[in-house]
């Protein structure tokens, strides 16, 4: 039992690690942009056929495909932007983005469907089925080596954020558009770049759910945008450091609960999200709430 | 100005009263027709799709009674539909109904969902407007889970409407009366609401929380209520659909789609008015149950939904019934003027001398009133 709690824990860290990259970019595309971006979990899947497409028919390995999928990914996000999110103006542009890129999802889902049918089909290669034995546990090599890239990647972001002169138009954005466009920001092309960086992640956690996820298929986008969206919101929509812990802190709690019952713990999952809410309304690291303008 | 003393008001206002009569005219021949609907077209595949869209156009006024009116979108409202549904299911499955007596049900439907509003809106309504609907979304996926897992609503397998042993050439017209009275009802309260002191609380929410909380509303209690009714009036019509489809699945009950298809069809024919949810599941439904039956294919009626839904959010975000009305108002508003112009224009001739026309005051008259 005890073995099992450990290595549920040791999961949870890697595969939340995953989570809290693919919040990022959900977080980040809030806080530049104002907007919810339900399309997040569909374009994961997307990431996920694009692995799947490379490592099957092109033989490329899965870590090698990111190479082409990342930047596959950057794209659509910015064609995504130029083409539905651009063109909403007015005060209730958050809404009316939720729902353009909830139709996009629909849209998104009803073609994968229409290419790969609805049948699950799983990303292999070795590091998936084997595994290495550290301090007495089992663990698989894909958990290892995503937990490490995704590491890797949520540091280069905040380089990114907080070391170059584009972090730093972002975050002067996030603070305050008006001001940013003052001082010059152009704030169109920040929005642009960041909306493509926020998708582009998703190629990264697209490959990891379908190598660790035990098989996917379209409708698995809204699986993953709910917990997407419990994380964010309990990270405080906004906060990239609040969905970095959200993220790894529930799927932890995931990973030790499915020990018990596999088909509950996603329920304990939202249930953790009822309570902050109860207790904290803007989310564990989120910025108060203030009167809208 | 000298336009508005002439008849450029008066024709105005002789302009309006025949809309009203227009407009409750033509509230009396919808009424008319959607009531001799099931007695001119008889075919069963043709009342089936009328009684989906009463049901439409009840739940997308009762959306837009709370999200509408309050701002607050809803994506949660599947879940009251959901749980009248299986409220439905589970007090015919365990009492035994059936004939009659099960519309009885209807009522008991709504109560349940209207209590599930409760402590939904209590936690959901804490937060600010765009995280509302994510946390909306996030209850909805809750409640799916929910029906999936628990073992009174029977998992997987759903539960079963008693069979009604009615003839099927008049089996859906019980049905289609209810879904109808319940749409009217509904219409006829958003109607009320809108014009009340309520719902201007409500506006003034969606216009400014801050500002109506300042000035004594009890933003939260105004809010709650909204949310409560909303949900009575989609539970009742859960319970009905539920009876009317003989079987409730977890995924069916509680499906994503409801939310958006509602959503689409309040935003296209206008949030936040009367008419525009009733225009919109009017337009949309048939539409829907139409490219089913002719197109087998799911996803391609899956890919039109949201390339329309996009499309109606980017050109058109504040849909048909406020657009084609400003349209009506400003087009009238230049027939008066032109009238008022031409009033203005004889009166000037009369008294002014024939060396000073009035091509000027008739080209600058129209911005005179706007």
């Amino acid at each position: 039992m005890g073995r099992q709690i450990y290595e549920a824990v040791i999961d949870g860290l890697l595969v939340g690690a995953v989570y809290g990259l693919m919040a990022v970019g959900l977080t980040l595309i809030f806080g530049v942009l104002d907007i919810i971006n339900i399309a997040q979990g569909i374009l994961v899947i997307v990431g996920a056929y694009l692995s799947y497409v490379l490592s099957v028919h092109l033989h490329i390995d899965l870590f090698l495909g990111l190479f082409i999928t990342v930047p596959a990914m950057f794209l659509i996000g910015i064609a995504i932007y130029w083409a539905f999110i651009r063109p909403l103006r007015g005060a209730e542009r958050t809404s009316m983005s939720l729902l353009a890129t909830y139709a996009v999802a629909l849209i998104i889902e009803g073609v994968l469907y229409w290419v790969f049918t609805p049948g699950y089909v799983q990303l292999n290669a070795w590091y998936v089925t084997s595994s290495i034995r550290l301090f007495g546990f089992y663990l698989s090599y894909i958990y290892l080596f995503a937990g490490a890239l995704a590491v890797v990647l949520v540091l280069a972001l905040y380089a990114v954020l907080y070391r170059t002169r584009f972090g730093r138009s972002v975050r002067a954005t996030v603070q305050d558009q008006t001001a940013a466009r003052l001082v010059g920001i152009n704030v169109n092309r920040v929005a642009a770049l960041t909306f493509g960086i926020g998708v582009a992640v998703t190629a990264v956690g697209g490959m990891v759910y379908g190598a660790t996820s035990g098989g996917f298929n379209p409708n698995s986008g809204y699986d993953l945008i709910s917990r997407l969206l419990a994380i964010v919101i309990l990270g405080g929509l906004g906060s990239i450091a609040g969905a970095l812990v959200a993220s790894v802190f529930m799927i932890t709690i995931e990973s030790v609960v499915d020990i018990w019952s596999p088909s509950w713990a996603i329920v304990v999952f939202y249930a953790a999200l009822v309570v902050v809410l109860i207790v904290r309304p803007s989310g564990l690291l989120g910025r108060p709430v203030t009167r809208e303008q | 100005m000298p336009v508005r003393d002439g008849g450029g008001w008066a024709s105005g206002r002789r302009g309006l009263r025949p809309a009203l009569a227009w407009r409750g005219g033509g509230i009396l021949v919808l009424l008319a027709a959607a009531a001799a609907f099931p007695l001119v077209f008889t075919n069963p595949l043709v009342t089936t799709i009328g009684v989906d869209t009463m049901i439409f156009v009840g739940a997308a006024s009762a959306w837009n009674i709370f999200s509408g009116y309050s701002g607050y979108i809803s994506l949660a409202h599947a879940v009251f539909f959901g749980c009248g549904a299986y409220t439905a299911g589970i007090a015919s499955r365990d009492w035994n109904l059936n004939g009659n007596v099960i519309f009885a049900m209807l009522p008991l439907a709504g109560l349940v969902a209207a209590g599930i509003a409760v402590p939904v809106g209590l936690i959901a309504l804490r937060v600010r407007r765009h995280t509302f609907m994510v946390v909306t979304i996030a209850i909805f996926f809750i409640f799916q889970l929910m029906a999936f897992n628990f073992s009174f609503t029977s998992g997987t397998s759903g539960i079963s409407a008693p069979f009604l042993v009615w003839d099927p050439q008049t089996f859906n017209n019980p049905f289609y009366y209810l879904a109808l009275a319940i749409a009217v009802a509904t219409a006829a309260l958003s109607w009320l609401i809108r014009r009340s002191r309520f719902g201007l609380q409500l506006r003034a929410i969606r216009d400014d929380e801050g500002r109506t909380t300042s000035l004594g509303v009890r933003t939260m209690w105004v809010k709650l209520s909204a949310l409560v009714i909303s949900a009575f009036v989609v539970g009742m019509l859960g319970a009905l659909w539920f009876y009317f489809i003989a079987q409730v699945l977890p995924a069916s009950g509680f499906d994503p789609a409801f939310d958006l298809v509602i959503v689409l069809m309040a935003f296209l024919g206008g949030l936040g008015t009367v008419a525009g949810p009733v225009l919109g599941a009017l337009i949309i439904e048939p539409a829907q149950q139409y490219f089913t039956q002719q197109f087998p294919n799911a996803y391609l009626s899956q890919i039109t939904l949201g390339a329309v839904f996009v499309a109606v959010i980017v050109l058109m975000p504040r849909g048909l019934v406020p657009t084609v009305g400003e349209k009506l108002t400003s087009w009238r508003a230049k027939r008066a003027s032109r009238a008022a112009a031409t009033v203005q224009a004889a009166g000037r001739r009369k008294t002014a001398l024939a060396a000073d026309p009035g091509p000027a005051v008739d080209a600058s008259a129209p911005e005179n009133l706007r």
